[in-house]
């Protein structure tokens, strides 16, 4: 029984604890609190499972945003919660309980009685790495083997924003997301907002650009300059741009438009759909990423304001 | 040598988690929100100061130790400015009722 | 029980959790929350399988893991736009719940559905 087992039977004693806190609490805002923490645990579980790039992943979206989204709901839903809480029957909560130990015990038992190894595709990824000229397998993955499967993700992105945007009334259409921030210049908030942006800036296109060789990539690149977007914007250091705005529906599209170009183009060139011909592979995936990073960016950012709720200064 | 570096990454890691336990406790027994913040964010931010200091004998290279500093000192700033955040709204809020 | 198996079985009991929790919690709020829960659960399951496929010098599969990432990225796509139809929601009804409003003159126990 090694220190390191230890460590991770407590790891993965805490993540159901969290789990649990987050379903049993009484008020949404613990619930939130509950997952963000929770969110933290799981992406040391990641590490633990030698899957980093998941673990900068899990901590960035699925804690960080995640998170600053529900508060948000909560702070909005606060004077509701009081009135929804007709909880089910007690004979329909353990008539679900036991549906739900069904599911685990299940999948519990597909875990305990896996065969010894199992089939898996990391040779043959090892193997056509050096061709893409990146040296992170799972970057090599991302954006080349399965290169279909990301370029789908973005357009899902932007999809989900014009989705959140639609939910705006129509005399808000073409206005700027949320309320506006408005607090004293020398306030803290402020302060933070104009100390860590410029630094965040650089982790964020420094998270993208070792995302080649190192765990990173455009993923969570993209949701740190997200993040410092969101802080500038709740501090009130700038306000957030009209939906309406030339520049940001053209950034917001560069990302599947770049995508969809050098994938058309792979057919001239290399013969299929998203080929990239091998002497310029690299250039091409860096090619693909930097939109990708301003599209990831600014979708994420806009995704967490939320529908325009103020009308658009007029021009 | 190493072996004295070992030792020496022991015990700072070893007073950085009492910190951390210190934080804990205060966070559990002290009576308001003003008081927990102020158990917090002294002895959080000094637990992780110590860890980071007993881990930059264990990190492979120069450039490696000044990260882990920078990891501590966006801390700090995140840890400060949340913490001043939370008792500007803890002292608007009045004593709990 | 070696790590892998126990960070599946840890997988399972959240998939199970967060099962429970959209099923019974009557708030959407709580059921969303519930919900990220039950998709982190199988994004574990992916990596306790992706874990499995480690090589030589690669500590896991990549593609599950690729697809884990895509997974959490898409998950919170769909969660800001089912936040953003419950704010919306509330803005129009002034109430967060999908019952249907109580008719005029009902009582307020109501059995519940």
């Amino acid at each position: 029984m090694s220190l390191t087992y230890v460590l991770e039977s407590v790891l993965a004693l805490l993540v159901l604890g969290a789990a649990a806190w987050t379903i049993a609490a009484r008020s949404a805002f613990a619930a939130a609190v509950g997952f963000v923490s929770y969110g933290l645990l799981l992406s040391l579980m990641w590490v633990q499972l030698a899957a980093v790039d998941v673990a900068l992943t899990e901590a960035a979206i699925g804690g960080g945003l995640t998170g600053v989204l529900l508060l948000g709901a909560v702070a909005t839903l606060r004077g509701t919660e009081a009135r929804t809480n007709r909880r089910p029957a007690l004979p329909l909560r353990v008539l679900a309980a036991a549906c739900c130990v069904l599911v685990s015990v299940a999948l519990a038992v597909v875990v305990l009685t896996l065969p010894e190894s199992g089939p898996t595709l990391a040779p043959q990824a090892v193997a056509a790495l050096p061709a893409t000229g990146v040296g992170n397998p799972v970057t090599g993955v991302l954006m080349a083997f399965r290169g279909f499967d990301t370029l789908l993700e973005k357009v899902v992105l932007v999809l989900a924003l014009v989705g959140v945007w639609s939910l705006a009334p129509d005399r808000y259409w073409g206005g700027h997301p949320g309320l506006e921030h408005r607090l004293p210049a020398d306030g803290v908030l402020p302060f933070f907002a104009r100390t860590l942006p410029p630094l965040g800036v650089l982790l964020g296109i420094h998270l993208m650009w070792t995302g080649a060789d190192n765990p990173g990539g455009a993923f969570q690149g993209g949701t740190v300059l997200a993040a410092m977007w969101l802080v500038v914007m709740m501090a009130g250091v700038r306000d957030a741009p009209a939906i309406r705005e030339l520049w940001l529906r053209l950034s917001l599209v560069s990302g599947p438009v770049v995508f969809v170009a050098v994938g058309l183009a792979g057919m001239l060139t290399a013969g299929a759909f998203l080929a990239y011909p091998i002497a310029i592979a690299k250039p091409l995936i860096l090619l693909i990423e930097v939109p990708m990073l301003l599209t990831i960016a600014l979708a994420l950012g806009l995704l967490v304001t939320g529908p325009p709720e103020r009308t658009a200064d007029p021009r | 040598m190493s072996a004295l570096l070992d030792l020496f990454t022991t015990i700072a890691l070893v007073l950085g988690a009492l910190f951390f336990l210190a934080g804990v406790v205060g966070l559990l027994r002290f009576p308001d929100t003003l008081s927990r913040l102020h158990a917090l964010t002294k002895a959080d931010n000094v637990g992780l100061g110590l860890i980071v200091i007993g881990l930059l004998p264990q990190a492979g290279s120069v450039f490696a130790a000044l990260k882990l500093l920078l990891v501590w000192l966006l801390v700090l700033l995140a840890a400060s400015t949340v913490g001043q955040m939370m008792a500007r709204v803890a002292r608007r809020a009045g004593p709990p009722r | 029980m070696s790590t892998v198996t126990l960070f599946g079985l840890c997988a399972s009991a959240l998939v199970g959790l967060g099962l429970y929790g959209a099923l019974t919690h009557p708030q959407p709020l709580r059921k969303l929350i519930a919900f990220n829960l039950l998709g982190s659960g199988v994004f574990l399951l992916f990596g306790v399988f992706a874990r499995r496929g480690a090589w030589q010098s690669v500590g896991g599969d990549p593609v599950p893991q690729a697809l884990v990432i895509t997974g959490i990225v898409v998950a919170f796509a769909a969660t800001a736009l089912a936040v953003a139809l419950l704010l919306r929601l509330h803005k129009e009804s002034g109430e967060a719940t999908l019952d249907p409003p109580a008719p005029a003159g009902a009582s307020t126990e109501r059995r519940s559905p």
